[in-house]
């Protein structure tokens, strides 16, 4: 076996020398060259050169040329009119906060949801955790309008779940029997839609912690007393707060900037951040004032994230094997 | 201790509940009779003989496809060349940056990814004349920008699991950089490098905000197609649209799995056979 390798191999590493052209050129010195020089054009053309543009837009004024901006001819060369309008309209203000709320409370019914779903996975049989799994990304795999379109048809006035809810709500208060129940364009709808997209995006990160904890842990604790949810609370809890941050993170983060799930099915009286930055570009052709507000958005971001990072970083930390 | 856990099970099935009413809901009234989407009205199939023969449906519904087929291949490409310079180059000039330049896209609202696209392109036009009008070109673009990012994390999680000892035993026995990344590397990650290409392809077929953004008059994709017929509101062609779509996911995920499921019990097959044949 070990003869017949020699053999085989002796033209082959001779032949590289003699072998010119495109693939000599890459084994002499092209190919890390190629590998890194290649995509990082591409991002920084196409990624970074956008992002900068809008950078700098934000310091720009408004005009009504075309393009419809321009920068300051003087010193110090930023207009500071945007930020400072950032602060002063309230509609600004209130599009972050109504976004700040909407994220946190769907993130928080994430979890409630997720957790105990992330924690029913683990404890089934390894056959139906692979189908269960499956049934969890499926949603993730058809379109993301469709589902928020499920729900449009869900919510309306004539469907069956809300002539199911009224007949209920009626039946608990006759005094004020009511025809329907308005869910569609309210702010519950957002938060019910995003919650209903982004729930994988919590159960996944939180089974993939809770798998990997050890379930004699638990045993140790059942045996020196401890009620089952006993045990939940001082020994699963504290060490799935890594996966309970990533999940909540990774459906934060996304929930925050949503522009489709608010102007399907929320209000227009109070609309998200992401709606306020499409609205100032197209509608109100304010390049400047969307630049700004994206630029605040992205620095209201930043804590979310590193806080992420540092999260994953010591999951793998953790996760790579101890010397 | 083997006490059925009652509680979580119930969470459990409220979970898939909540996951799937709506979905079905929507597929079933895919059948209705009644122009009225939400309101019974008998059994029929007359929207999936509307469905094919709107022309305007099947005309998005290609584009999309071809968007996505072309920036999928591209966005895989460049990934996994990211992929690879990342976790195969621990040193380089401007590594940081450029791993910024990976992970940023990923957390990016798509508005103002989309935004900033739009931007540069109108800017781009009036500067040196390119791109003269935006459409396939532009959202094609916009789409291997954006999904390239995600095959670069799924390369390079599994380029960071791999045994990096065979890579060095083929360069020991004289294979050069090439030869190595082309016997070696590739064949071991390409389980990862085509899920990448899944992700990538799905994520460039589903994407609404960034096209709407990059697409000029013309060029409408099926999701933005639908996305207009959406805010009009519910319509049960929509619905026919839907349960075909939902169900072509779930035939090729369930496929997908059984083949996955296959691989493994056949992999686990083989290193059991190994372990005998050693002994």
């Amino acid at each position: 076996m070990a003869s017949a390798d020699t053999v085989s191999e002796a033209p082959d590493t001779a032949e590289p020398a003699r072998r010119g052209g495109l693939s000599a050129w890459f084994n002499r010195n092209g190919w890390k060259q190629t590998v890194i020089a290649v995509p990082f054009t591409w991002l920084f053309l196409f990624f970074f050169i956008p992002f900068v543009i809008v950078i700098a837009m934000s310091i720009a004024v408004r005009t009504e040329t075309s393009p419809p901006f321009s920068f300051v001819g003087e010193f110090p060369f930023v207009n500071t009119a945007n930020t400072l309008r950032l602060f002063e309209d309230s509609l600004y203000i209130r599009a972050f906060l109504t976004s700040i709320w909407n994220a946190s409370i769907a993130t928080f019914l994430c979890l409630l949801i997720g957790y105990p779903m992330a924690l029913g996975l683990t404890r089934v049989s390894k056959g139906w955790r692979n189908i269960l799994l499956m049934l969890v990304v499926l949603p993730f795999w058809t379109s993301f309008l469709l589902r928020i379109y499920a729900w449009i048809g869900l919510m309306g006035a004539n469907s069956w779940l809300n002539r199911l809810l009224t007949g209920i709500y009626n039946l608990v208060s006759p005094d004020a029997p009511l025809h329907h129940i308005q869910m569609m364009n309210t702010n519950f709808a957002v938060i019910l839609v995003t919650v209903y997209c982004y729930l994988p995006f919590m159960v996944l990160p939180l089974y993939a912690n809770l798998e990997k904890l050890d379930l004699t842990l638990n045993e140790a604790a059942m045996d020196l007393g401890s009620k089952p949810f006993q045990v939940f609370l001082d020994v699963t809890l504290p060490l799935s707060i890594p996966g309970i941050i990533a999940g909540g993170l990774l459906v934060f983060i996304p929930a925050s900037g949503e522009l489709v799930i608010p102007i399907l099915v929320g209000t227009a009286s109070d609309p998200m951040i992401g709606r306020v930055i499409s609205d100032e570009f197209a509608s109100a052709r304010d390049w400047p004032m969307a630049a700004t507000v994206a630029v605040a958005l992205l620095v209201l971001l930043v804590g979310p994230t590193m806080l992420y990072n540092h999260f994953e970083a010591r999951a793998q930390a953790a996760a790579e094997p101890k010397p | 201790m083997n006490r059925k856990p009652v509680f979580l099970y119930s969470c459990l099935c409220f979970g898939f509940a909540f996951f799937y009413v709506p979905i079905l809901s929507m597929i079933f009234f895919s059948f209705n009779k009644s122009r009225l989407a939400t309101v019974w009205g008998g059994f029929s199939i007359e929207w999936y003989g509307k469905l094919f023969a709107n022309a305007q449906i099947l005309k998005a519904a290609l584009l999309s496809l071809e968007i996505a087929l072309l920036s999928a291949t591209l966005a895989t490409i460049l990934g996994t060349m990211a992929g690879l310079a990342l976790s195969r180059f621990r040193r380089f000039r401007g590594r940081t940056l450029f791993s910024g330049f990976v992970t940023a896209p990923l957390i990016m609202p798509e508005v103002i990814t989309g935004i900033s696209m739009l931007m540069m392109f109108i800017l781009m036009a009036e500067w040196i004349g390119w791109p003269g009008s935006r459409g396939f070109t532009t959202i094609t673009l916009a789409h291997i920008t954006f999904s390239m990012t995600y095959v670069t994390t799924v390369v390079q999680s599994r380029l960071s699991s791999m045994d990096v000892s065979i890579e060095e035993a083929a360069m020991d026995l004289g294979s050069r950089p090439w030869q190595v990344l082309k016997d070696i590397t590739l064949p071991v990650i390409s389980p990862a490098i085509l899920s990448g290409w899944l992700l990538a392809f799905t994520i460039s077929l589903d994407d609404v905000v960034i096209s709407s953004f990059v697409s000029g008059p013309g060029t409408t994709t099926l999701p933005i197609l639908i996305w207009s017929k959406v805010k009009l509101g519910v319509t049960p062609d929509i619905n026919a649209l839907a349960a075909i779509i939902v169900t072509v996911v779930a035939v090729c995920v369930a496929i997908a799995g059984v083949v996955m499921y296959r691989q493994e019990q056949r992999r686990e097959r083989d290193v059991q056979m190994a372990l005998r044949a050693n002994n």
